[in-house]
């Protein structure tokens, strides 16, 4: 891509019926760039995120995601992207070796290519004593960071974390954004959601929905400033309580 | 006291979930249960509400032994678990009128508890339980955790995954209902809502790190520290991270908290050595504690 953004969204509008669920958002993404994305439970995010992966088609709107069209390119959006959740991340009747195998499989690597990634994956994460442990028996912010390096098996140029953190111990969870900012680092643009406000100052740009619209947008200190708050907690509860 | 709970350990075949475990809840207390998933909060309230038996130790709620007079404890108590579990597919209303008959009361009785919360789902009471939003869930589920009049309140997790705004909107419930004369037993992974609570325990890996008011919790913090930024924060985290005399260092918000190993650390040496890694706009000073300091202190 030549202008560098890896998502682009213009007006981008999802309808339930007669209610607005996204409601004309427009913002993009740039290469490398940690993205968070904010807002209540219910603002919209979930739906927004659904139709930037490729999985539910906008009502209306334009949306790029990696280069490919959300309306006519779903398929090209999913093979070049990482996602990840704390719903679905991994399959707890696999051990970390099988997990790795079959997510590089679905995502169309060589078995040569799974081979090696899978070595360097778990030294990285010091997983080598529970390498052929199932996933279940592991702690859950080892599980969390496993799922991370695992959405990042083939190289996606942007990688959806939703709530990746939740309930994760407070040391882990830094360990967590260390491997966000490396992989940022390394060009990887994160696409984040998270209900902690300090994770939100840990992002180059936030955006935050309320009521389906996209009511606030820039660097952490740009908002602060806007919104005369000390932190992105009181951003939020000035945003969101309007 | 209203809990006691005196060296309770479990184990689930071989982990270990709870490992003596210790404290007592006063009559009217607000007491938080602070830490992450697998920390063994959830078993910890279970045992407490007569659904699991302990291998070591004794507990009582509300001065009854929870394995002798489990029944009386459950006639005492409201238990909120970390997981939805109201009946789906009956209406909020059906599902209220349930839990009240079942304790032999009726919604009428003691609407006055309920009263601040239910208003604010009372429009939907025809919907059923399965299709409301997280946050209306929530609230029902309280609203059917109180409806006999509970002594104690567990609520287990009750904000995890809710954003900030309900979060702040729970926790102003849960002082009002506190004023009610009801002991509340709450956890959350939460930490800055630790800070609400009258008094906490934090736990990691089925042990007690430490007991106290949050106020003093921070205070027994044993190290100054040191707010950090520059113009990169990931090339500072790993400058720091490298630094031989860094006692802790963790990312704050828009800061790293910085920790030094020698006693007469001069923030002037840790300048020129992130000078010297190339970074500019360095700005270091001293900053207060927070309960997450002092739990990754402590849990480290």
């Amino acid at each position: 891509m030549k202008n560098n953004n890896v998502i682009e969204a213009q007006e981008l509008t999802k309808m339930f019926g007669d209610f607005a669920a996204v409601n004309a958002i427009s913002f993009n993404v740039k290469k490398g760039e940690i993205f968070g994305f904010l807002g209540a439970n219910g603002a919209g995010k979930t739906t927004a995120m659904k139709m930037l992966i490729g999985i539910s088609i906008p009502t209306s709107g334009k949306a790029k995601v990696a280069g490919f069209d959300v309306f006519t390119q779903a398929e090209d959006i999913k093979k070049n992207i990482g996602y990840m959740s704390q719903r679905f991340a991994l399959y707890d009747d696999l051990t970390v070796k099988e997990n790795i195998t079959f997510f590089g499989g679905i995502y169309g690597l060589s078995r040569k290519q799974i081979k090696e990634k899978a070595t360097v994956l778990i030294e990285e994460l010091g997983l080598e004593k529970v390498a052929n442990t199932l996933v279940g028996a592991l702690p859950l912010g080892w599980k969390q960071k496993l799922s991370f390096s695992v959405s990042l098996l083939h190289d996606p140029k942007i990688v959806f974390l939703d709530e990746p953190t939740g309930g994760v111990d407070p040391i882990t969870r830094r360990q967590f954004w260390e491997m966000i900012y490396k992989a940022a680092n390394q060009g990887t643009t994160v696409f984040v959601t998270t209900h902690y406000m300090d994770e939100a100052e840990y992002c180059d740009r936030v955006s935050i929905m309320v009521n389906g619209k996209i009511e606030a947008l820039g660097t952490p200190k740009k908002l602060k400033e806007q919104f005369k708050a000390d932190n992105m907690n009181d951003v939020f509860l000035k945003l969101a309580r309007g | 006291m209203s809990i006691s709970v005196s060296n309770i350990s479990k184990s689930y075949k071989n982990v270990t979930a709870l490992q003596d475990i210790s404290f007592n809840v006063k009559a009217g207390e607000l007491f938080g249960l602070i830490g992450p998933d697998g920390a063994g909060k959830t078993t910890l309230f279970r045992i407490l509400t007569t659904l699991l038996i302990a291998n070591k130790g004794i507990a009582t709620v509300a001065g009854f032994d929870v394995v002798s007079e489990y029944k009386k404890i459950r006639n005492n108590v409201g238990y909120m678990p970390g997981k939805f579990s109201l009946y789906q597919d009956l209406t909020v209303e059906e599902n209220l009128e349930f839990f009240a008959t079942i304790f032999g009361t009726t919604i009428e009785e003691n609407y006055d508890l309920i009263r601040d919360i239910y208003v604010q789902i009372e429009p939907f009471k025809d919907r059923r339980a399965g299709k409301l939003s997280g946050g209306m869930k929530q609230k029902l589920a309280l609203c059917c955790a109180l409806i006999h009049k509970p002594k104690v309140l567990f609520l287990d997790e009750p904000t995890t995954g809710v954003d900030p705004v309900s979060r702040k909107e729970f926790w102003e419930m849960l002082k009002r209902l506190q004023q009610k004369d009801i002991t509340i037993l709450v956890s959350t992974p939460y930490m800055d809502e630790a800070a609400l609570c009258d008094r906490i325990a934090l736990i990691q890996d089925g042990k007690i790190l430490q007991i106290d008011t949050p106020q003093a919790i921070v205070k027994h913090y044993p190290k100054q520290i040191y707010n950090v930024s520059a113009n990169d924060t990931y090339q500072l985290l790993k400058s720091l991270n490298a630094y031989s005399y860094n006692h802790s260092v963790y990312p704050f918000g828009e800061f790293v908290h910085y920790t030094d190993s020698r006693a007469n650390f001069n923030p002037k040496d840790l300048i020129a050595y992130l000078e010297s890694k190339k970074l500019s706009n360095i700005e270091i000073y001293k900053t207060e504690p927070t309960i997450e300091d002092t739990f990754m202190e402590l849990a480290k």
